[in-house]
C-alpha cells in the first residue's frame, strides 16, 4: 500500500512539504520534481496568471501519467481548462485527450473505457474531468450515471467555486457569501445565498463508490499520492481538488498556493479520503487559521470587511462551518483543538 | 496547413499546432529573478565565517567538505563551537520560527570529527618569499599566522609564555576548553608550516624590522594586567588578581589553595570562571560581589546561572567597601535612570578568607611607547587605522590590543582580517573586502515548508562532577544528533534546490538544471504571476518590475 506522505520522513529540513528536497530519497520526492515529468500541459496555454487549475491538473495528470506509465486518456468537460488549453488549432495536452461537450464528460470516459475494454487494452487508463460548473451542475447526472455504474474512470473535479471561464457566474459549487456576477455584493443578503449548493465529495461517498478523495494545489505530496492511489484501483472513483482561481475570488497571483493553504488550515476545505462509502483517511491541520483569516485575502468576500466594520455575524456563520468540519472529520487532535 | 490526409476523420481540417507557438511572455509586468541574499548567521559573525556555507555540506553528512568551507575563515572550529558566545545565533532566523540553529555545536561536532580524523586544511597560494612576524599566540596572532600561511607567506610566531594560546590557556578554565583539544587545534596550525617560538618576548619592535629583516609584524598581545582598586582595609586579608590565579592553574604543579570562603569581585566572564574555578578546588563558599545587577553584567546570562547551578552565590548590587581580616562591608547599590548604581547608605557584612579582583584587564603597552607613530588611546588600547595598521608602517595589531569586544571570535576575525590587508600592503595593494549581498531577513522566508524540529540539547555533567572536578561541562553532539541540527538550517537567502520553483509555476516556465546547477527561468512563457517566489521557502526570488 502506498504510505500517506504526512506519515514519512520527519526529520529532514523540509520533510515532505517542498516539491523535492535534495536530502529526500528519489522515490520520496513528488514527480513534479523530475526532470521527466510528462507535463501534461506545456507552455502556452493561455490560463491567467497564477491560475489554479492549470497547476492543479497538471499535477494530478503528471502523476496520474507517472502511475500508468503514460497509458492515459483524458476525458474533458467544457470550461475554463478546456478553453484555455485548445484555441484551435492550438493544443497545450500532451496525452490523448477529447472534448466534447459540458455536460457529458462522465459519459464520454465511459464509453472510451468501453472501447478500450472491447479492444483487450486493460493498460490503457481513463480520466474524466472537468470544473466545478460541469461536474455539481450541468454533468452531475452523467456523473451520477458513472458512479452507479461503477464505470473504470477516475473523475477529477478541478473545484474554483463559479463558472470563471464565461465571467464568474455562481455554480452549486460557490460558497456562501462569495460575491459572483449572479450572486451580487448588494442588498440585504449581499453574495451568495447561505445554506445551498452542494458537497459533491460527499454525494460521491452515497454512491459507494470504491475511491473518493479530497485535494488541492496546496499540498502537492498529498494530491499525488491519491492519484497514484486511485490510478491502482479499478471501477469508478472520484477526486475533488481545490483550485483557487485569482480573477474570480479577488486574490492576487502570486497567492494561489496560500489561499488554498488557508482553506484547509481553517478547516473550510478537508483534506480526506473514502473507500466504499467510509473515510478512511484525513490531514491534520498543521497550523490553524481561522475562517477571517481565508476570508480576507479574496475580493469576492470584500463586502464582509467593510471600512464601516466587519460583517461579525456573517463571518461567524463561516467559522462555524470550519469549526463543524473539524469535528466531523476530525481534522485536529484532541490536545490541539481546544 | 489544411488536411488532406484521407485517414483523419471528418472535420479535422487544420492540423492542431503546439501551444509553445504562443509566448506568454509577454503578458508579464514583473519578473522573477533568482537573488542570493547574505544570511543573517552570516552576517553576524565576527570571524567572517560562511556558517550557512558549511551547514549546506554537513546537512548531507559530508563533513569533512563542511570543515574545509569552515577553516577558509577560521582555523579553530573545536575551540570556536566550545568557548564563542555565538552571535550566529542571536541572529538566525530560525528563532523566529522555533528555536535558533545551534551553529556552535554542529561546529564543535566537525572540530572534533577534524582532530580525530587528522584532517588538513588544503594550502592554497605558492610561496611568497616575504616573512612576517606575530607577536603573541592567542587566537588572534594564531589565526593572523595561519591566514598568512595560506596566503604564501613565512610567518614566525613569537611568544612569551611557556605555551601557546594566550587567554584561552591561561583565561578559559579547563572545563569550558579541554585541553587536548586546544592543543590539538594549535598544533595544526604549526604543521600547517607556521615557526612557533615559545618564551621569546619581543621587546624591540624595530629590530624586527631592521636587523631581522621581517616585511611586516601582527602585533596581538592581549590584555594582561590586572585592573585594581584600593579598598580601605584595616587589616586586609589575602587578595589575589583573577587573572593570575587563572594563570596559575595552568602552570603550577600543585593544586591551588585559595581558601574556605572566598569573594569574586566583578561581574565579567572572568569572575564568573575564578568563582567556578574556586569551587572545583574545594571552596565551600564562593561568592561573586558585582555592584550591578544581573542585566547590567557584562558575562553573558548562560556564564552566570552555570555558576548558580555549581553552587556559586551571587551577590548583586553590592560595593566592598572595607575589609577587616575576614570582614567584608559591602553597600547596598541601586540603579538609577541611566543604568548606573548608586550607593543607598545601606550597608551588611560578608565574611571570606580571600579577595580575588576580577575588574578587567589591561593593555601592557609599555614596550610599544618607544616606536615611531604607534598611538595608544585614552583607555589604554592601540589605535589602529581600517587595514589594522598602527602608526608605524608595516606594523599591524589586533585582538584584545585594539578596541574590541574582546572575544576570541573577534580575535581570530582581526587575525583573519590583518592577514589580508598584509597581504595586499606586501603587494603594494590595498585589500578591498568583498561587497555584502542585501540581508535575508525572516520576513523574505515562506517558512511553511520547513518541519518543526526544535533546537537539540547537548548533553551536561552531572552537577557533582561539575563542583568537584575540571571536567568538560557541556558535552559533545553525537553524528546523528549533529546531522538533525544541521538539517535545521532553513538556508536564508540562497537556494537549496527544493524544487518548489520548478513545481508550482503554472506555465512550466522554470527548467530544473540538475543537482548543484539550480533552476532558470524561461521567460518566453512566463507571465509573472509571482507564486514561484511566494512559495520560495528561503527566498531566493525576487519579483522585480519588467522594464518598460
Ligand atoms: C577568564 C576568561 C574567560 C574568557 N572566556 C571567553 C569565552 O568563553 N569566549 C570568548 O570568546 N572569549 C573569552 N575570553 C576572552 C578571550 O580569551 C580574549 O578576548 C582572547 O583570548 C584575546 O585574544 P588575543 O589573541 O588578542 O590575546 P591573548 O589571548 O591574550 O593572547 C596574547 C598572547 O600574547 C602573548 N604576549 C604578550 N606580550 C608579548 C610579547 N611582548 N611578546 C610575545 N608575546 C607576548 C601572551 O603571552 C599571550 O599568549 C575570556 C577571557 C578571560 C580572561
Ligand atoms: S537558519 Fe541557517 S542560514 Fe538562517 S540564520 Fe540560522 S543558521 Fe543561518
Amino acid at each position: 500500500m502506498t504510505e500517506h506522505p504526512s506519515q514519512s520522513v520527519k526529520f529532514y529540513q523540509t520533510g515532505t512539504h517542498t516539491v523535492g528536497n535534495r536530502l529526500l530519497d528519489e522515490t520520496k520526492r513528488t514527480v513534479q520534481a523530475s526532470v521527466d515529468r510528462s507535463n501534461a500541459i506545456t507552455s502556452g496555454h493561455r490560463a491567467c496568471q497564477g491560475c489554479g487549475e492549470a497547476l492543479g491538473a497538471r499535477y494530478a495528470l503528471d502523476s496520474a501519467m507517472r502511475a500508468t506509465d503514460g497509458q492515459l486518456v483524458a476525458v474533458n468537460a467544457t470550461g475554463c481548462l478546456e478553453v484555455f488549453t485548445t484555441p484551435y488549432p492550438e493544443t497545450s495536452w500532451q496525452l490523448p485527450w477529447l472534448h466534447s461537450l459540458f455536460g457529458n464528460a462522465p459519459a464520454v470516459a465511459t464509453g472510451v473505457a468501453a472501447a478500450f475494454r472491447v479492444k483487450g487494452r486493460k493498460d490503457v487508463r481513463v480520466i474524466a474531468q472537468g470544473g466545478d460548473g460541469s461536474t455539481t451542475d450541468i454533468g452531475f447526472g452523467c456523473l451520477s450515471g458513472m458512479f452507479e455504474r461503477n464505470d473504470d474512470v477516475l473523475y477529477i473535479c478541478y473545484d474554483n467555486e463559479a463558472y470563471m471561464n464565461t465571467g464568474v457566474q455562481r455554480s452549486s459549487a460557490t460558497p456562501p457569501f462569495a460575491r459572483t456576477a449572479t450572486t451580487q455584493a448588494i442588498g440585504e443578503a449581499p453574495g451568495n445565498v447561505f445554506g445551498t449548493g452542494k458537497n459533491l465529495p460527499l454525494i460521491a461517498m452515497a454512491h459507494n463508490i470504491p475511491y473518493v478523495a479530497t485535494a488541492s494545489v496546496a499540498d502537492l505530496h498529498d494530491l499525488e499520492y491519491k492519484v497514484t492511489k486511485a490510478m491502482g484501483m479499478r471501477g469508478a472513483r472520484y477526486i475533488h481538488i481545490l483550485v483557487p482561481c485569482p480573477l474570480g475570488w479577488g486574490s492576487a497571483s502570486d497567492a494561489t498556493i496560500q489561499v488554498a493553504r488557508l482553506a484547509i488550515e481553517s478547516g473550510l476545505f478537508p483534506l480526506f479520503e473514502a473507500e466504499h462509502g467510509e473515510v478512511t483517511q484525513v490531514s491534520k491541520i498543521r497550523r490553524r487559521v481561522m475562517a477571517e483569516d481565508y476570508l480576507k485575502v479574496q475580493k469576492r468576500f470584500a463586502h464582509l470587511f467593510r471600512k464601516e466594520g466587519k460583517d461579525v455575524d456573517k463571518i461567524a456563520v463561516v467559522q462555524r462551518m470550519a469549526d463543524h468540519n473539524i469535528k466531523r472529520f476530525g481534522l485536529m487532535d484532541e490536545e490541539t483543538a481546544q | 496547413m489544411s488536411n488532406t490526409d484521407p485517414k483523419l476523420p471528418y472535420a479535422i481540417t487544420l492540423d492542431p499546432g503546439t501551444s509553445l507557438a504562443n509566448h506568454t511572455g509577454s503578458w508579464r509586468t514583473f519578473m522573477p529573478v533568482y537573488r542570493d541574499a547574505l544570511p543573517p548567521c552570516n552576517n553576524a559573525c565576527p570571524a567572517g565565517e560562511n556558517i550557512q556555507g558549511w551547514l549546506y555540506h554537513a546537512e548531507e553528512g559530508n563533513y569533512q567538505a563542511a570543515w574545509n568551507v569552515l577553516v577558509q575563515d577560521n582555523p579553530m572550529p573545536a575551540i570556536m563551537g566550545r568557548v564563542c558566545y555565538h552571535p550566529c545565533e542571536s541572529a538566525c532566523n530560525r528563532k523566529d520560527l522555533d528555536e535558533a540553529v545551534a551553529v556552535h555545536a554542529v561546529e564543535r561536532f566537525l572540530g572534533d570529527e577534524a582532530l580525530k580524523q587528522g584532517w588538513m586544511p588544503e594550502a592554497t597560494h605558492a610561496d611568497t618569499g616575504k616573512r612576517v612576524l606575530v607577536v603573541g599566540a592567542g587566537p588572534s596572532g594564531l589565526s593572523a599566522a595561519y591566514h598568512l600561511r595560506r596566503l604564501g607567506h613565512a610567518v614566525t610566531i613569537r611568544e612569551a609564555g611557556p605555551m601557546a594560546g594566550g587567554m584561552m590557556r591561561f583565561g578559559i578554565p579547563k572545563y569550558r576548553l579541554p585541553r587536548d583539544i586546544l592543543d590539538g587545534e594549535i598544533a595544526r596550525i604549526v604543521n600547517f608550516g607556521v615557526t612557533l617560538e615559545l618564551n621569546q618576548k619581543v621587546e624591540d619592535i624595530p629590530a624586527a624590522f631592521e636587523s631581522e629583516g621581517f616585511d611586516a609584524v601582527f602585533i596581538a598581545v592581549g590584555a594582561h594586567l590586572a585592573k585594581r582598586i584600593d579598598i580601605p582595609a584595616h587589616a586586609a586579608g589575602r587578595i589575589l588578581d583573577a587573572a593570575s590565579v587563572l594563570h596559575d592553574m595552568e602552570t603550577s604543579p600543585e593544586p591551588l589553595q585559595l581558601g574556605r570562603r572566598v569573594i569574586v569581585y566583578g561581574g565579567g566572564n572572568t569572575a564568573m570562571d575564578v568563582a567556578r574555578t574556586a569551587k572545583r578546588l574545594g571552596a565551600e563558599e564562593a561568592m561573586i560581589v558585582y555592584r550591578r545587577s544581573r542585566t547590567e553584567m557584562p558575562a553573558h546570562d548562560f556564564e552566570a546561572t552555570e555558576a548558580e547551578q555549581e553552587g556559586v552565590l551571587i551577590h548583586w548590587l553590592r560595593t566592598i567597601k572595607h575589609i577587616d581580616e575576614t570582614t567584608f562591608t559591602v553597600e547596598k547599590m541601586e540603579i538609577d535612570a541611566n543604568g548606573r548604581p548608586q550607593a543607598t547608605g545601606e550597608f551588611e557584612t560578608l565574611e571570606a578568607d580571600t579577595l580575588i579582583m576580577a575588574l578587567g584587564q589591561d593593555v601592557d603597552t609599555s614596550f610599544l611607547q618607544s616606536v615611531p607613530g604607534v598611538k595608544i588611546a585614552r583607555d589604554g588600547v592601540v589605535d589602529v587605522d581600517e587595514h589594522m595598521m598602527t602608526g608605524y608602517t608595516g606594523l599591524f595589531a589586533g585582538g584584545d590590543m585594539v578596541p574590541s569586544e574582546r572575544t576570541v571570535t573577534v580575535a581570530v576575525g582581526h587575525g583573519k582580517k590583518a592577514a589580508h590587508h598584509i597581504d595586499a600592503w606586501l603587494k603594494g595593494q590595498t585589500y578591498v573586502k568583498p561587497a555584502k549581498h542585501p540581508l535575508a531577513a525572516f520576513d523574505k522566508l515562506n517558512t511553511w515548508y520547513y518541519d518543526d524540529a526544535p533546537q537539540l540539547v547537548q548533553p551536561q555533567l552531572d552537577i557533582i562532577r561539575r563542583q568537584t572536578s575540571f571536567d568538560e561541562v557541556i558535552g559533545d553532539l553525537d553524528e546523528s544528533t549533529a546531522l538533525f541540527e544541521a538539517r535545521r538550517c532553513l538556508s536564508c537567502g540562497n537556494c537549496f534546490e527544493c524544487d518548489n520553483c520548478y513545481g508550482v509555476c503554472p506555465d512550466n516556465a522554470v527548467k530544473k538544471l540538475g543537482p548543484g546547477k539550480r533552476f532558470e527561468f524561461l521567460y518566453d512563457f512566463c507571465k509573472g504571476c509571482g507564486l514561484c517566489a511566494a512559495e520560495c521557502p528561503c527566498g531566493a526570488i525576487d519579483m522585480i518590475p519588467e522594464a518598460s
